[in-house]
């Protein structure tokens, strides 16, 4: 399998009143053509590792890694503009919320062409027939009348469709998804799932998930990282998430409620300090 | 080394997280927005002057080297460095740093009772606009339109020359034309507030309309007023000196800045000091206000979190 | 007995051709003590019944019955000391800048309490906060604590009924599974009735005896917690909507 993306040793660091604040300490991922989850609750660092990769941490925080290499460039040594190249058309990235990654005074057909020019330099015509190739793949009906709404328009589950068209029209070679489908009802989830599932497998691409909903990776992804206080502190084979080893890993799913197992009280998760200190664990294959 | 009671130092206590009583956690939440707003150094410059210009106006009889008001035709117009007048005299032979000196209170007690009037009754409309709703509100905010349709200086000469010229009523006047922004911010803030969950829970205890405008809404739109207040002080100090410009403020001999302005122009090209001195000395206070209003902001709206 | 009964429960928006029908043709049936779940998506309704029990919303019409209350257009003092609701969203429930003190004994005084103190603590007890917690601001608390507080406020004057609309929600599931817990002792222990809005399956099956499935403003099926377990559904909806509750499922996805 080839290497996509190769990262040793990651920190993201905040400097506060308080102090240095390390939203992520010691993460070290590598991703091939397969789908990885990453999971964690809120203020794990799983969404500040998915902007570290693309540079989006804004000064002054503060990004450092032994190793960060996209295909065998270093990620850490380009230049902004360089990162522009790389940001939309090598990796791109779906929000949680498509209501405020799309821009509301733009038509969607415009917004879509317009990445893809400024990414290829295509001709208008060439850009056209493209978007409406992607709002195909996305399973959007009526892709001509789509292209010429504005986003208020939308439902959320189109949003996040339209969302996903405009970050695969440059046929990256990977996508972070930051909690793509949190913002949606159920019944969509699993559409846009389902989409984002075919588009990666078809592509050969590398997929990164990060979610809060361990069901969710547990049933999507290849492979899951789990991450506590900006640690990776287990990694496992997805369809083997269930028999994860690590406390907090088991504490996490103890305390999920379940429709086909009731339990009179649910788990509650007993945190350990020692967790917090202990060794990052590597998600490098 | 055997003392295990740890006695917590001051900055300890008010940094804690966990306060022991409501005057802890009050001193805790003011020491931090203190914090934020140390950590600005233009707004701490501009703090500096005002506490400055209160130490001033408020020890003015020490400080001030001469008596503002006794004249000395022999001695007049001398330009500053003159022995005994650092900043020179007037056309009256009078020190023009003993009267910037006394002139000082006169700014305060201007911008004082104007911070007191203005934003006050444009909380009160703003706020009994915006939870109302329906037609009080539009009655109440159509009259403040009415306001904000003249130039604020033209509508204050309006008040004056009806009420009568003097410091009294150029203050009343001012205060007059410039409530109506305090409304319009007031009401825009109640606008998002009253929709929100908090004020829905309080609802829900019984809570009444009038409990609910004092006790939740103008904690939350008060900061922001403070912030325009503030950045508006500047516009007030130069419309009370223009006034006084126009002879319709501050009447001589009292020292007012404006005034001073308006008496020295005469001679502004043979003896520039007698205009410019008080002048510089509204610019300074102008500016440190601003100064100030802009690290305000920082700390106090609740929209940037300045809490985080 | 029942606690709340709602019948031919309609609530609207807008007048007119801007009227949209939040809610049409509810009826339910709450017995005393139980726990009523409410499911559906966004947009089904849901929330909005519990807001028109409160007197939230607007414009409604048909027969709503809690307790000994008629409901019609005003809601009286004691209504609040017998209801009671906590909102979704912690973060925009608590007052900014009313610390936790503040927030209770607000409360208590509004229900004419008069040992305030000693309720307070008591309360902050109950949900399972030290007296630590007194005098924070919302700001110096996490999401799991700031909503026992709206819990601490919703029980404060005493309710046999507290509405929950999606408590745990905006929380972790560590977190949920915490406030979930707490909610199901309290209940217990002060012998109320809940009525629980949730777009989780998961969460309402472990919470609720009986639920209501929303779709478009209409109750669409009313199952027991035994029938949702074994999966003995009628409306096709209820099936799409228990299915897609156990995480992905790659034929699921051609539904819908």
């Amino acid at each position: 399998m080839t290497k996509l993306l190769d990262v040793e040793n990651l920190t993201v660091t905040f400097p506060t009143r308080q102090g240095e604040f390390h939203a992520v300490r010691g993460l070290s991922l590598s991703l091939g053509q397969e789908r990885l989850g990453i999971v964690g609750e809120s203020g794990s660092g799983k969404s500040m590792t998915g902007r570290a990769i693309l540079r989006l941490i804004r000064k002054p925080g503060l990004v450092t890694a032994d190793r960060m290499e996209l295909n065998g460039r270093d990620l850490l040594a380009m230049s902004e503009k360089e990162m522009q190249g790389v940001r939309g058309q090598e990796i791109s990235m779906v929000m949680q919320d498509p209501k405020f990654s799309l821009n509301p005074v733009m038509t969607v057909g415009d917004q879509i062409m317009e990445i893809y020019r400024f990414h290829t330099g295509a001709s208008k015509k060439a850009a056209y027939a493209k978007a409406i190739e992607m709002l195909n793949a996305v399973s959007i009906r009526g892709p001509e009348r789509v292209m010429k709404s504005y986003p208020h328009e939308m439902s959320g589950g189109m949003g996040q469709r339209i969302m996903i068209a405009m970050m695969l029209v440059t046929e990256p070679k990977i996508l972070i998804a930051d909690e793509p489908t949190s913002a949606l009802d159920v019944s969509v989830q699993t559409q846009v799932l389902a989409i984002i599932d075919k588009l990666v497998r078809e592509r050969g691409m590398g997929l990164i998930l990060i979610s809060h909903d361990l069901n969710l990776v547990a049933s999507f992804c290849d492979r899951v990282l789990i991450m506590y206080a900006g640690r990776v502190v287990e990694v496992c084979e997805a369809g083997k998430l269930h028999e994860a080893k690590h406390p907090y890993t088991r504490g996490l799913l103890g305390s999920l409620p379940r429709i086909d197992a009731p339990v009179k009280r649910l788990e509650v998760l007993q945190r350990d300090e020692t967790w917090r200190d202990a060794e990052s664990v590597s998600g490098r294959v | 080394m055997t003392d295990m009671t740890h006695k917590p130092t001051l900055r300890e206590w008010l940094m804690t997280d966990t306060p022991t009583s409501r005057r802890h956690a009050k001193f805790a939440a003011m020491y931090t927005g203190w914090l934020t707003l140390k950590s600005n150094s233009m707004a701490m410059i501009g703090l500096g002057i005002l506490v400055l210009l209160v130490l001033i106006a408020a020890f003015a009889p020490l400080l001030a080297p001469h008596d503002p008001f006794v004249q000395n035709l022999a001695n007049r117009l001398q330009p500053p460095g003159t022995d005994g007048h650092i900043l020179g005299t007037d056309s009256l032979g009078r020190d023009i740093l003993s009267r910037m000196i006394y002139g000082s209170r006169i700014t305060l007690y201007i911008v004082t009772l104007v911070a007191l009037i203005a934003p006050i009754v444009g909380l009160l409309v703003g706020t009994v606009a915006g939870y109302a709703g329906g037609w009080a509100d539009t009655i109440l905010m159509r009259i403040t339109d009415i306001f904000l349709a003249f130039p604020r200086l033209v509508l204050a000469l309006a008040f004056v020359a009806a009420l009568g010229a003097g410091i009294e009523n150029a203050v009343l006047a001012i205060s007059l034309t410039a409530w109506p922004p305090y409304a319009r911010i007031a009401r825009a803030e109640t606008l998002t507030i009253r929709n929100s969950d908090f004020i829905a829970a309080i609802k829900l205890q019984g809570a009444k309309p009038l409990r609910i405008i004092t006790r939740h809404i103008w904690p939350l739109c008060i900061s922001s007023l403070i912030v325009r207040v503030t950045l508006d002080m500047a516009g007030v100090i130069l419309a009370a000196a223009g006034l006084g410009f126009l002879g319709l403020g501050a009447q001589p001999p009292s020292p007012e800045w404006g005034a001073m302005i308006s008496e020295g122009r005469r001679f502004i090209l043979d003896h520039w000091w007698v205009a410019t001195m008080p002048g510089l000395a509204i610019f300074t206070v102008s500016l440190a206000f601003n100064l100030l209003g802009d690290g305000l902001r920082d700390v106090l709206d609740p929209k940037d979190g300045g809490h985080g | 007995m029942s606690q709340i009964n709602i019948k031919n429960l309609n609530v609207w928006f807008g007048e007119g051709e801007d009227r949209v029908d939040a809610v049409k043709n509810a009826s339910f049936d709450v017995p005393s003590g139980a726990s009523f779940g409410l499911v559906g998506e966004s947009g089904s309704g849901k929330s909005t019944i519990l807001r028109a029990i409160m007197g939230l919303a607007p414009t409604w019409n048909g027969a709503v019955q809690v307790g000994d209350f008629k409901l019609g257009r005003k809601r009286p003092k004691e209504f609040f000391k017998e209801v009671q609701m906590v909102f979704q969203d912690p973060y925009a429930s608590l007052h900014p800048r009313h610390s936790v003190d503040q927030v209770l004994g607000e409360t208590l005084s509004l229900h004419g309490f008069k040992d305030i103190d000693k309720r307070i603590m008591k309360l902050l007890d109950d949900v399972g906060l030290g007296p630590s917690f007194r005098f924070r601001y919302p700001h110096q608390l996490s999401g799991g604590q700031r909503q026992r507080v709206a819990i601490a406020r919703a029980l404060a004057p005493d309710p046999k009924v507290i509405l929950l609309d999606e408590p745990t929600s905006a929380l972790d599931v560590s977190v949920q599974a915490e406030v979930l817990n707490l909610l199901a002792d309290l209940r217990e222990e002060h012998k109320l009735t809940y009525l629980m809005v949730s777009h989780n399956l998961a969460v309402v099956s472990h919470m609720c005896d009986a639920t209501a499935v929303m779709q478009h403003g209409e109750i669409v099926e009313i199952l027991s917690v035994e029938d949702m377990r074994a999966m003995k559904t009628q409306h096709p909806y209820t099936k799409h909507l228990l299915d897609s509750s156990f995480g992905y499922n790659p034929s699921a996805a051609q539904m819908g």
